[in-house]
């Protein structure tokens, strides 16, 4: 009998990386505990929170389980009908906030925006698996095509958040890929020289955001504020942290949205230096574990698609814990895994799944 | 095509990714790296810096008004108390909208515009950083009402403050003063003197009389609460408080009830009333008529009052006890018969012919006596008693202006007696020096003659009048006149009596006072100028009469039309003591177009004297007549 069980459990977490799995269980606890202290102890959130770990870590059940041909033919699919939902919510989306991010669909709200986190680099590496053999510059032109067209939708919506992480996903891949030099450079000249042109087409908060990254002080009450707050908070922290739920910035309501995009500060202030070093190392154990499988994946593929997700990932990371500290502009990127949020759990989750599956049924083939 | 061929190569291929993989992994090494630095600039370099940064967010330090002094009459009859009333208070820079949170309050509490007025001010001058009021004394319905809509406005709190009141109204209004708002003369005098740290918080200071030139003894020290707050200011706790320490409660000289008398007897007539102790310069009443209600001035006055106070020909605001100045009149002619002997140009017995006039010799020029065909013979006790101009003509013209003046200034006249009240007036004795300074004008011998009588330049308030009078009463001793008895320290409960501060003592021949006094004990015997007001007296009752001519008169009084006629009146003065063998009272009576001393000054020092030495309180006009048949009866 327990046998039988072990054996189901097995044929369960076949697809399963526990090294993986462990380092995520371990940030996700991180994040409950440091969200009930944001939260105030509010159990609903928490409750909230959790429901939404395991959604995700449902979905990453799920495709951890879907064999990498299924996978590769399901990126153009993905793709395509994220273009459509992206086209969509432009011209139906649903206005919050002053952005257009939401489509109706009926049974309920969705945002594309997510799933081309996915679906840009799922295709990007799609095609370059594709066209492997006969890789030339006009591929490179198509892929940044490819990229460029849906990041620009959702950088209108506007949403240079995610917009940016989408263009560094789909870039991975463009560099894992094997772009050369070179192109790099050309490329790197002409986003330079498209810079002016992108302000152009920055709504007033985005650029009040970058001018406030450069001196935060300027508008203490405005713009400013967020990051004024969240530096005393990790700089008040310390060593040690001022303790859990002992952090006055959090406490006090001084902190702006902290148990989503600032909950670092929270964390920060009350588990300081320490925490911070630790929750770095905990987040180097999952990218640790990702290269591992970028690098040991067997087809080109599955080495650009994992070494994208990682990547994108780190990008996560730095990008939210560099605004917070005040490093780089406020851009509404969630703390990975730790941040409150369905979506961006869900989005995170998938790519994990994907490189379960890499890793896992590239280790079935093999045996 | 070289170039495809070799992309084709696998181990090729994956030998790329791996080195770009490689070069990723050091990126990413570089970039937690770059993050572990930021936190140990942050929390480890600049720990301290945010510390602070912290603190001050949430710690406020607030400042906790002190319950200012109370003040008393010598008896223990409050002058000036404090009641607890709520207020409605706002911290500007923790809110955000600010005119919408008061636009929204008005609509369930009444705010005037001139709350708001007020409100927007003291913005303005304490940058907002502190709880200003929005509303002050509330009505306990408007106290409920805000109670159940308090959730609707979190920047705004309900606290109950200590407000300042006089229970006697106007009485002594002129001595006790009051407290107003603060203002930008105020703050930078509290700046000159270091104080400032002292008034955090505090909204009102002493504006005038006691409430001014004791403020230090009354305002108390300001205590602070460390606490801890929210973002938007809400306090969630308090870490630390230093309590305040409250003011000093003052007990005055004044004897409230003697004041009340003193004011009821003017009636509706214009005047001043000083009463002092001889014999430790204790100010027992100060009366300035009419007076004002000093409750009004407490927290803001409003337009309508002030204009009814300020444009007023009575001038109840004007401090007439401290700083009217009056020709003495014949008030004068004691200290001037007190130099005639001491400075031995007359002797007791010495007699002139009194013709109803003076002249200089050479001169056509004739000073007249106030009574047509003058008064016969005349010695220096009958110039007292009947108050004879020819006789004191004369004596100023031996005299001479110089001696004059610097005989009688030994009795304060002309200088300020130094009394603890702020805005007292020097007044003028004149002098050859004096002339020659203020005009360029050399003095002439008949300058002097009218100085001998009390006009000329002469020019006293009815406090130095008073003085001068106890100088008289106590045979040369000389007490600087206070208001203040006791000051009863708040923390310690210990009590700093006042002690009586003796000025110098004149030692002039105790024969040459005696003669004085017993001259100015008949003025109110019968034949005397103030005889009527001294009918039956049961006690020896000395005194002066005195009439100041309004012509020449140096006040500078705007004239009303309809009141010409009034104003153009005499000022009625008496200046007394009582008994006259022990003074334990010395009065100086002003009543400002009042006619003659004798017939309208001296019945308010005689109601004043009756009720002080025997605590007989004045009865009506009818009841009295009856009491003086009684009198002669005995």
């Amino acid at each position: 009998m327990i046998s039988f069980l072990i054996f189901i459990w097995r044929y369960l977490t076949r697809h399963v990386d526990n090294f993986l799995l462990g380092s995520i269980f371990l940030l996700m606890l991180t994040g409950l505990v440091t969200l009930y202290s944001a939260t105030d102890g509010n159990l609903d959130r928490l409750t909230g929170q959790a429901i939404n770990m395991l959604t995700a870590l449902s979905f990453m059940w799920l495709v951890a389980n879907v064999p990498l041909r299924d996978i590769l033919r399901l990126a153009v699919p993905i793709y395509v009908v994220g273009l459509i939902l992206l086209i969509g919510v432009a011209l139906f989306g649903e206005i919050n906030n002053g952005a257009r991010r939401w489509l109706n669909i009926g049974i309920t709200h969705i945002q594309p925006s997510e799933l081309m986190k996915i679906g840009v680099p799922l295709m990007l590496a799609w095609y370059f698996d594709r066209r492997a053999a006969t890789l030339g510059t006009l591929d490179y032109v198509i892929a940044t095509v490819l990229l460029l067209v849906p990041a620009l939708l959702i950088m209108r919506q506007p949403d240079l958040g995610t917009a940016l992480l989408i263009i560094s996903s789909g870039f991975y891949i463009l560099f894992l890929g094997g772009l050369s030099w070179r192109i790099m450079t050309g490329l790197l000249v002409s986003i330079a020289g498209s810079l002016p042109i992108l302000w152009s087409m920055m709504h007033d908060y985005q650029r009040q955001r970058i001018a406030t990254l450069f001196d935060p002080t300027q508008d203490p009450l405005g713009s400013g504020y967020h990051i004024i707050q969240s530096t005393i908070a990790i700089g008040s922290g310390g060593l040690i942290g001022k303790g859990w739920q002992q952090g006055t910035q959090t406490h006090l309501d001084f902190l702006p949205e902290k148990s989503t995009d600032f909950i670092f500060a929270v964390f920060s202030e009350e588990f300081g230096l320490i925490g911070n070093i630790t929750l770095l190392f905990l987040y180097a154990l999952v990218i640790g574990r990702s290269i591992v499988i970028a690098a040991d994946a067997s087809t080109q593929f599955t080495r650009l698609i994992s070494g994208s997700i990682t990547l994108t990932f780190c990008t996560y990371i730095f990008v939210n814990i560099g605004m917070v500290t005040g490093i780089l502009p406020v851009v509404g990127v969630p703390l990975p895994l730790i941040s409150y949020g369905g979506t961006s759990m869900v989005t995170i989750l998938l790519g994990f799944g994907i490189l379960m599956s890499i890793r896992t049924h590239a280790t079935l083939v093999k045996a | 095509m070289k170039r495809k061929a070799e992309l084709l190569n696998y181990p090729r291929q994956l030998y790329y990714f791996q080195q770009r993989l490689g070069i990723s992994v050091g990126f990413i090494v570089l970039l937690f790296l770059l993050l572990l630095a930021r936190f140990c600039y942050l929390q480890i370099w600049q720990y301290e810096h945010y510390q602070t940064l912290a603190e001050k967010n949430r710690i406020s330090v607030l400042p906790i008004l002190p319950n200012r002094g109370l003040i008393f009459d010598r008896n223990g009859e409050i002058l000036a108390a404090n009641y607890p009333a709520y207020t409605l208070e706002i911290i500007p820079s923790k809110t955000i909208d600010l005119e919408n949170t008061i636009n929204k309050l008005a609509s369930i509490i009444n705010i005037e515009i001139k709350d708001r007025k007020y409100f927007n001010k003291l913005v303005k001058e304490n940058g907002g950083l502190e709880s200003l009021p929005i509303r002050a004394r509330l009505s306990s319905a408007e106290v409920a009402r805000f109670s159940a809509n308090h959730y609707l406005f979190p920047e705004v709190d309900l606290r109950a403050r200590l407000f300042r009141q006089y229970p006697r109204g106007d009485a002594a209004s002129h001595a006790i003063g009051y407290i107003g708002r603060i203002n930008d003369k105020d703050l930078k005098k509290l700046e000159i003197n270091e104080e400032l740290a002292n008034y955090r918080g505090s909204q009102h200071i002493g504006k005038i009389g006691i409430e001014q030139s004791y403020e230090k003894e009354l305002h108390g020290i300001t205590g602070l609460e460390k606490i801890e707050t929210n973002s938007i200011g809400r306090s969630i706790r308090t870490i630390s408080r230093t309590p305040p320490i409250s003011g000093n409660n003052l007990t005055l000289t004044l004897d409230i009830k003697l004041q009340e008398v003193a004011e009821k007897a003017f009636g509706n007539r214009r005047g001043a009333l000083v009463a002092l102790d001889p014999n430790n310069g204790e100010v027992l009443a100060f009366v300035s008529r009419p007076g004002f209600d000093p409750n009004l001035f407490v927290n803001g006055i409003d337009l309508d009052s002030w204009n009814l106070l300020n444009n007023s020909t009575d001038r109840p605001l004007n401090n007439r006890a401290l700083s009217g100045l009056y020709p003495p009149g014949s008030t004068f002619k004691p200290f001037m018969a007190l130099a005639g002997l001491e400075l031995k140009q007359r002797t007791p017995e010495h007699t002139i012919r009194d013709l109803g006039y003076f002249s200089l010799p050479g001169s056509t020029h004739r000073f007249r006596d106030w009574k047509v065909g003058g008064h016969g013979d005349v010695n220096i006790h009958k110039s007292l008693v009947i108050s004879c101009d020819t006789y004191y003509y004369g004596l100023a013209n031996d005299l001479g202006i110089d001696s004059i003046h610097d005989f009688i200034s030994q009795f304060g006249l002309g200088k300020k007696t130094g009394i603890d009240i702020e805005g007292e007036a020097a007044g003028l004795l004149p002098s050859k020096e004096w002339k020659m300074k203020q005009y360029k004008k050399k003095w002439y011998v008949g300058d002097t003659i009218s100085v001998g009588v009390g006009q000329g330049y002469n020019l006293t308030t009815p406090l130095q009048l008073a003085f001068a009078t106890t100088i008289l009463a106590s045979q040369g001793k000389a007490f600087r006149p206070r208001f203040l008895k006791k000051i009863q320290d708040s923390s310690t409960g210990k009590i700093y009596k006042s002690v009586a501060q003796p000025l110098y003592t004149l030692n002039f021949e105790p024969n040459n006072f005696k003669w004085i006094k017993d001259a100015l004990i008949d003025v109110t015997q019968p034949g005397g100028t103030a005889a009527i007001a001294g009918a039956n007296a049961a006690y020896t009752f000395a005194g002066k009469t005195g009439t100041s001519q309004v012509v020449g008169m140096k006040q500078g009084e705007k004239y009303n039309e309809s009141k010409v006629k009034e104003h153009h009146r005499d000022h009625a003065l008496f200046i007394s003591y009582a008994p006259a063998e022990k003074p334990s009272i010395v009065l100086s009576v002003l009543v400002e177009n009042g006619g003659h001393g004798g017939s309208s000054a001296a019945p308010i020092a005689r109601q004043i004297m009756d009720y002080f030495l025997l605590g007989k309180l004045p009865v009506e006009e009818a009841t009295r007549i009856v009491d003086e048949e009684e009198g002669t009866h005995d």
